[in-house]
């Protein structure tokens, strides 16, 4: 057995979530490989085979993977897909929208968003929003999975220094085109890995109010999140959505402002390890996981919140 | 040019999900059943393209149980032309259900597949990459704005860094974000016009697809529960909970 990582990266670095997704990976079986597809990624390539849970890497480089096409991608991956028992990445944007495609060209029935590796063909994973847990068992041949990164620890960076192993390139697709990418940059730490996420919600009643919920963000070194009723109503961009079908956070503290806590909120907040809810409807569902829920007006609980917090001189960066 | 939705009966997403004791799955009797969220957005993108002039049928598919046929007739109602019914008497994976699709899309030669991203039940988030993958056909998924163009399609797609957007030549598959629209509801005489168009059902058994499970369902449980919080009274009291108590802060 064999286990191939698609890594996730930008040709400069790799993405943070692929380093959880190694964690998982290595738990399915130590002989991992990983599948670098990029251009000009060298820097990625090595910091990739300084990962000790990486036993070798695999770099294609050529043009045409200057952008992410999950067309190419997956051209690139059946070459080496034979060698290989699992064929697996993580479960954010990135891995939903390429593993399903390899998946069916291998006939293969994929395991998706998996939170606990069991055994090499057994797995642990959410349905219905968190609110089952499903124990899955694969019965084909070769497995297809994608491994939700919050549920792993990143893997150690340092000390490994694996074979790095150039392969050749793959077709390319002529229908489809990358056009552009409008990422948002921020000084703020990433929403999926921050360790205190404070998250607005329709509550917050306009764009500019958000800005009670980026102060205390800076004061506490927070992500910002936000409810999709606030990012539907457009005060926030889409990449802050938590929730079913935006991103999961597990930090280690959930601030949830003027949000109600619908069920698909609930699923991408509901393993952090601690909650807070600020909301003035004392029977919001939001308060059923908070462990500390605070029934007030947030306009007047937000900047109190800043000034207690600005008589802490002792908070943890 | 002819637009194929596939859309899917799940438990309504304002149910609270009841794990069954034996743990063989969840609690769907006399539970409310809706179109998969997402796939209304589906819908909807197809009747505003018919709308625009731009296409001139639109074909609503699903792949279910008798009463999956719902979502078919809700599908109508909004502004489908007519409907297909793929009727099985178990639940598929998506790998079996991409197969089925692959069937009626290589029948009714549609130009374009759209459906929701992802289906709210077992979030798998695999159909339309997997129909895109049988039929080498451009994939452009979590689409949150769709532009149709001369033989190609530009989508913008919500991504993890933001939003990304590509050019996808047709025939292509467009999965659906929430924010791709916002679904109109059904009016009283349309849902009274809708019972008249036509739903052609058809035996999945008769398309020769292989649709056997390759997943094992082993357990279904319930997730941990949290234990039970606490109200603070002030926000004096909150913070200091946080910082003495949890010691998060």
């Amino acid at each position: 057995m064999s286990v191939l990582l698609i890594a996730e990266h930008n040709n400069k670095e790799v993405k943070s979530f692929t380093l959880n997704a190694i964690t998982a990976a290595s738990q399915i079986d130590q002989d991992l490989h990983v599948l670098l597809i990029g251009h000009n990624a060298d820097d990625v390539a090595k910091s990739l085979s300084e990962v000790p849970l990486v036993k070798k890497v695999l770099h294609m480089d050529n043009e045409i993977y200057e952008n992410y096409i999950a067309e190419n991608y997956t051209s690139a991956i059946l070459k080496h897909a034979d060698k290989y028992s699992h064929i697996v990445c993580s479960a954010n944007t990135f891995g939903k929208n390429l593993m399903p495609r390899i998946a069916a060209l291998l006939d293969i029935s994929q395991v998706s968003d998996i939170i606990k590796v069991i055994a090499p063909d057994t797995f642990l994973r959410p349905i219905y929003a968190g609110n089952a847990f499903a124990t899955v068992k694969s019965n084909d041949d070769k497995k297809c999975i994608t491994i939700r990164p919050t549920s792993f620890e990143a893997a150690e960076t340092t000390g490994g220094s694996a074979e790095i192993e150039k392969v050749d390139a793959a077709d390319k697709t002529e229908n489809t085109k990358f056009v552009n990418r409008e990422e948002i940059k921020s000084d703020r730490p990433e929403l999926g890995t921050a360790r205190i996420v404070i998250s607005g919600g329709r509550g917050l009643q306009s764009g500019e109010n958000f800005k009670l919920i980026t102060d205390v963000a800076d004061k506490l070194n927070a992500a910002i999140g936000a409810s999709r009723a606030a990012v539907d109503a457009g005060y926030i961009t889409n990449e802050h959505q938590v929730g079913q079908t935006g991103k999961v956070v597990v930090p280690d503290l959930y601030i949830a402002v003027g949000i109600s806590g619908a069920i698909q909120h609930l699923a991408g907040m509901k393993e952090s390890k601690v909650i807070v809810a600020i909301n003035k409807d004392g029977e919001a569902p939001i308060f059923s996981v908070a462990d500390y829920g605070l029934e007030a007006d947030l306009f007047e609980a937000l900047p109190q919140f800043l000034e207690e917090l600005n008589k802490l001189n002792t908070i943890q960066k | 040019m002819k637009i194929l939705v596939a859309v899917k009966r799940v438990i309504d997403y304002n149910v609270q999900i009841r794990v069954k004791e034996d743990g063989s799955g969840v609690v769907t009797d006399n539970v409310k059943m809706s179109t998969n969220p997402p796939d209304d957005n589906a819908i909807e993108e197809a009747v505003k393209i018919k709308e625009a002039g731009k296409a001139s049928e639109i074909i609503a598919v699903t792949v279910g149980e008798e009463k999956a046929q719902e979502t078919v007739r809700k599908a109508l109602a909004v502004g489908a032309d007519r409907g297909i019914h793929v009727k099985v008497d178990s639940i598929l994976e998506p790998l079996a259900v991409s197969k089925i699709l692959k069937k009626i899309v290589e029948k009714e030669n549609p130009d374009l597949v759209f459906m929701g991203k992802q289906a709210i039940d077992d979030d798998c988030n695999q159909t339309g990459q997997m129909l895109a993958a049988h039929l080498n056909w451009p994939q452009a998924t979590f689409a949150s704005k769709i532009e149709v163009k001369e033989n190609s399609l530009e989508v913008t797609r919500e991504v993890d860094e933001g939003l990304e957007t590509i050019e996808v030549n047709t025939p292509a598959i467009v999965t659906c974000d929430l924010r791709l629209n916002e679904p109109r509801y059904a009016s009283l005489p349309n849902i009274m016009k809708a019972k008249k168009k036509p739903i052609e059902q058809i035996n999945a058994s008769d398309l020769g697809v292989d649709t056997n499970p390759r997943i094992e369902h082993i357990k279904i449980e319930e997730p941990p529960k949290r234990k039970a919080g606490i109200k603070v009274a002030s926000v004096e009291e909150l913070v200091q909970k946080l910082k003495n108590e949890a010691k998060v802060i």
